[in-house]
């Protein structure tokens, strides 16, 4: 390449098509279409390749952005796909969730100018790239090194680390709690944003280097921790933060309000919008209203407007501050979920069947900065407000599930429910026991899940290379 | 994958299916149950636990056919898999030395009671069976229940045998017992469980449940189990599936079980022949 620095800078963004919106709110198939590779390259050619670039240390997992970019540019695609895989091993999952705005895409030179390089969408085009071709390339394995290790949970944090070690030689088994492997992958984002098939792609390459996969297997219950130990060398707890959260405001139990798993589950892992071929039963519902303003609001919002309902979301702050990716809030916009901003369920209220009617809600407006510097909304008297509907989805949060704690003696436990975990190797307050993703920080992303993993796994070789 | 080791019908519409699953056989306490999913495309159910053995590492399961899924395991024969076998889930009911015990059970419960009774009768209580159908010829397990229980009494709706009608004749028949009554334990359908408990609250004698509502992982995370007991709310797959029968809202309970009844009839009425023709049009997915 010429030199990066007298290059004028190219500050338009490569367009990545979508389904439009007036179609895809009727259909569960992915809303974007991905890159064409005449359109990655020329996106890849507007980077500079700085010299000391700003976008690798805002990675979790420390992809080298600028190395992979440039054998796109060149047309070295499986060089790229090399580049990639050496630091991320679910670059199609990255590639479409992660959130890029906040993380390599913030920090990348072109930001102030805006148009800064598409990372997440090239790396989604190259993994996409890869799995059209015939023959996957196989990693090296290193020889055998006699030593196993347990794996609890099959969701990103958890693949990351069977993935790392059964490359360094180690026997590697996982034991998934559900009947797929994949963790909120598989039951929680919907089909649309995610395909199930890549998840299911990722899994399989997992399975052919050898890793070990047990689904149906509830660490805690079908064993204790403390019995894997006495066949393991070593345990990687990545079981997730799957305890949804209630308002816990009255009406909660009626029929018509699901917890946001409960939604979700039945659509993603159970294929209930398959429904009758696949036997989960879905409710059609008419009027749909979402609590929440996260990814997973949006996810459940955007599958109920699929569903044929009318679907709104109830979000207590304004716009602003919603958690949710920019780029779904959009979406949702697009696609006609309502949005109803600084208001607050007060109560559900039910017909003489137990079903919910309606939800009453107040209105908020925003006061001054709470602990987590966003503006605290305050109630305003006399501003209720109730809306018809006919199903509500809770969508307020999750924490870790108590069960590997309640059954491991000496497990460190937080005052959220978090196993206590080191954040730069996972060791946990038990010996052989480390932990990361969700279960050590809370409902969190992907790729930080996947950053835990990555350091578990290096700090899980080094013990067993001691032994 | 998960073998059938043995399928049977034991009574009219009751199955007894056993199951090879030596992890769950190996760690199964009485009152748990396990989530099974006849195929691949089914849906997951939970099933109490009735037997195990953990040296052959097998379960079983009594179940009655019903809907979409009961209707499938009920059809299965030995030497078939089944792709989800799950447990042992939920918590083992609580087994101390209380005097005399009362088990309750009608139904699938007749057979998912006998491991509780059985280790009731191992920890020294005197052990007095209660057991309801609406004929005589719908009572199966009689003589592994007779062989641990120190009295057994039967309860049928047509009066073929024992006492004439349901189990709201508790109070009289333990009126009639010539001992105090310490607890009392029922597993059955929601009816049986909910007037057992309607009838034991004035007599004041503590009751146990093991509630059924609808589940979907039965590991805590999708929160559709959700029951009131106490005014708090629970849910049965780990804080259950047994609980104080007086403290259960049983109105909600029965309100909760029936939000899927319009769609589970779908099923039974779309025949095996077109949804295999449903299927081939969906190739893709
Ligand atoms: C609807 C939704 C949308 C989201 N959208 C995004 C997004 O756009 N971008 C993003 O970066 N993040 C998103 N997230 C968050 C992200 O999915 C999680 O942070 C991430 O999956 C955490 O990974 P994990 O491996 O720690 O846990 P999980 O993915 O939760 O996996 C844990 C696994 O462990 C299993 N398990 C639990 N207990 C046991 C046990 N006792 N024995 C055996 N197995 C057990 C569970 O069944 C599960 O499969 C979203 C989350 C949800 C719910
Ligand atoms: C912890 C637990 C343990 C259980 N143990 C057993 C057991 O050992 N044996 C057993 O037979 N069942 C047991 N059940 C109930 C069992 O899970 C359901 O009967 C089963 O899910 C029905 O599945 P299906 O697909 O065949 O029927 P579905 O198609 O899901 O249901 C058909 C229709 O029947 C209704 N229905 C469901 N259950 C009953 C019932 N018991 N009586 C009358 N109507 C009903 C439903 O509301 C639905 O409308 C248990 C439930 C729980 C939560
Ligand atoms: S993994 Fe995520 S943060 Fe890292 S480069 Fe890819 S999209 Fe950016
Ligand atoms: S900061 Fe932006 S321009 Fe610079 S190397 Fe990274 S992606 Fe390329
Ligand atoms: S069955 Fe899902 S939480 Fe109990």
């Amino acid at each position: 390449m010429s030199d990066p620095e007298k290059k004028t800078l190219d500050l338009r963004r490569r367009e990545m098509p979508k389904q439009p919106p007036e179609v895809r709110r009727y259909n569960f198939n992915e809303v974007a279409l991905g890159y064409s590779a005449e359109s990655a390259v020329e996106e890849a050619k507007r980077c500079i390749q700085c010299k000391k670039p700003l976008c690798i240390p805002n990675c979790p997992v420390e992809i080298n952005i600028p190395a992979f970019i440039k054998s796109i540019a060149e047309r070295d695609f499986i060089g790229a796909v090399r580049i990639l895989k050496d630091k991320n091993c679910l670059p199609a999952v990255c590639g479409r969730v992660c959130p890029q705005e906040e993380q390599c895409e913030k920090t990348c030179v072109f930001h102030k100018k805006g148009g800064q390089i598409a990372i997440g969408r090239l790396e989604r085009f190259l993994a996409d790239w890869e799995a059209q071709q015939r023959e996957l390339e196989m990693p090296e394995i290193l020889p055998s090194s006699g030593r196993k290790v347990a794996i609890v949970g099959g969701g990103p944090a958890g693949l990351t680390v069977a993935g790392d070690l059964i490359k360094l030689g180690h026997k590697v088994t996982v034991f998934e709690a559900l009947h797929r492997m994949g963790g909120v992958l598989i039951y929680g984002i919907p089909e649309f944003r995610l395909p199930k098939v890549i998840v299911t792609r990722e899994v399989e390459y997992l399975r052919k280097l050898g890793v070990e996969l047990v689904t149906d297997f509830v660490v805690g219950k079908t064993r204790s921790i403390d019995s894997i130990l006495e066949e393991f060398d070593a345990v990687f707890v990545g079981s997730g933060a799957g305890l949804p959260w209630f308002m816990e405001i009255p009406g909660e139990n009626l029929n018509g309000v699901y917890s946001a798993n409960e939604y979700l589950t039945r659509l993603n892992l159970m294929k209930g919008f398959l429904f009758p071929k696949y036997h989960t039963p879905v409710k059609s519902h008419r009027r749909v209203a979402v609590v929440g303003g996260g990814n997973v609001a949006m996810d459940c919002a955007r599958s109920a407007l699929r569903l044929g309902a009318e679907s709104r979301i109830i979000y207590r702050r304004s716009r602003e501050e919603l958690p949710a990716r920019l780029e779904e809030v959009e979406n949702a916009e697009e696609e006609g979920v309502i949005f109803d901003f600084l208001t607050l369920p007060l109560r559900y209220i039910g017909d003489e069947n137990g079903w919910v009617k309606a939800i009453e809600c107040q209105k908020m407006e925003l006061g001054e900065p709470d602990a987590s510097g966003r503006r605290k909304p305050i109630p305003i008297e006399g501003s209720e407000v109730i809306y018809p509907l006919d199903a509500v989805v809770c969508a307020i949060g999750n924490s870790p599930n108590p069960l590997i704690g309640a059954t491991t003696p000496g497990l460190k436990i937080g005052k959220k429910g978090n196993i206590e975990a080191d954040e730069k190797t996972g060791a946990t307050s038990r010996e052989k026991v480390w932990a990361g993703g969700d279960v050590v920080t809370g409902a969190a992303t992907v790729i930080l899940a996947m950053g835990a993993g990555r350091f578990a796994a290096r700090s899980i070789h080094e013990y067993l290379s001691s032994l | 994958m998960f073998r059938v080791i043995a399928s049977k019908m034991i009574v009219p519409n009751m199955h007894l299916l056993t199951l090879a699953a030596p992890a769950v056989a190996r760690e199964a306490k009485p009152g748990q149950f396990v989530i099974l999913r006849a195929e691949e495309e089914g849906e997951r159910v939970p099933l109490s636990l009735s037997d195990w053995d953990a040296q052959s590492g097998t379960i079983t399961v009594v179940f009655m056919s019903i809907g979409s899924t009961t209707g499938r395991l009920a059809l299965l024969a030995p030497g078939a898999s089944i792709p989800t076998v799950v447990g042992p889930l939920g918590n083992a009911t609580e087994i101390e030395n209380y005097g005399t015990v009362v088990c309750v059970c009608g139904c699938y419960g007749i057979g998912s009671i006998f491991p509780i009774a059985l280790a009731l009768k191992r920890k020294g209580n005197r052990i007095i069976t209660i057991m309801e159908a609406r004929s005589s010829y719908l009572f199966y397990w009689e003589e592994r229940l007779e062989a641990i229980s120190d009295k057994i009494i039967h309860i049928t709706r047509d009066g073929t045998k024992g006492h004439r009608g349901h189990v709201g004749r508790l109070p009289e028949i333990l009126r009639g017992l010539e001992e105090p009554v310490d607890r009392i334990i029922a597993n059955g359908c929601t009816f049986l469980m909910k007037r057992t408990s309607d009838e034991t609250r004035p007599l004041g004698i503590k009751t146990m449940v093991s509630l059924n509502p609808i589940m979907i992982d039965g590991t805590g995370m999708c929160g559709v189990c959700r029951v009131t007991v106490g005014s708090v709310t629970r849910f049965a797959c780990v804080h259950g599936p047994d609980f104080d029968a007086h403290q259960v809202d049983w109105e909600e309970l029965l309100q909760r079980r029936k939000t899927y009844m319009p769609e589970e009839v779908v099923p039974l009425r779309t025949s095996r022949c077109e949804e295999r023709h449903f299927r081939s049009q969906e190739g893709k997915s």
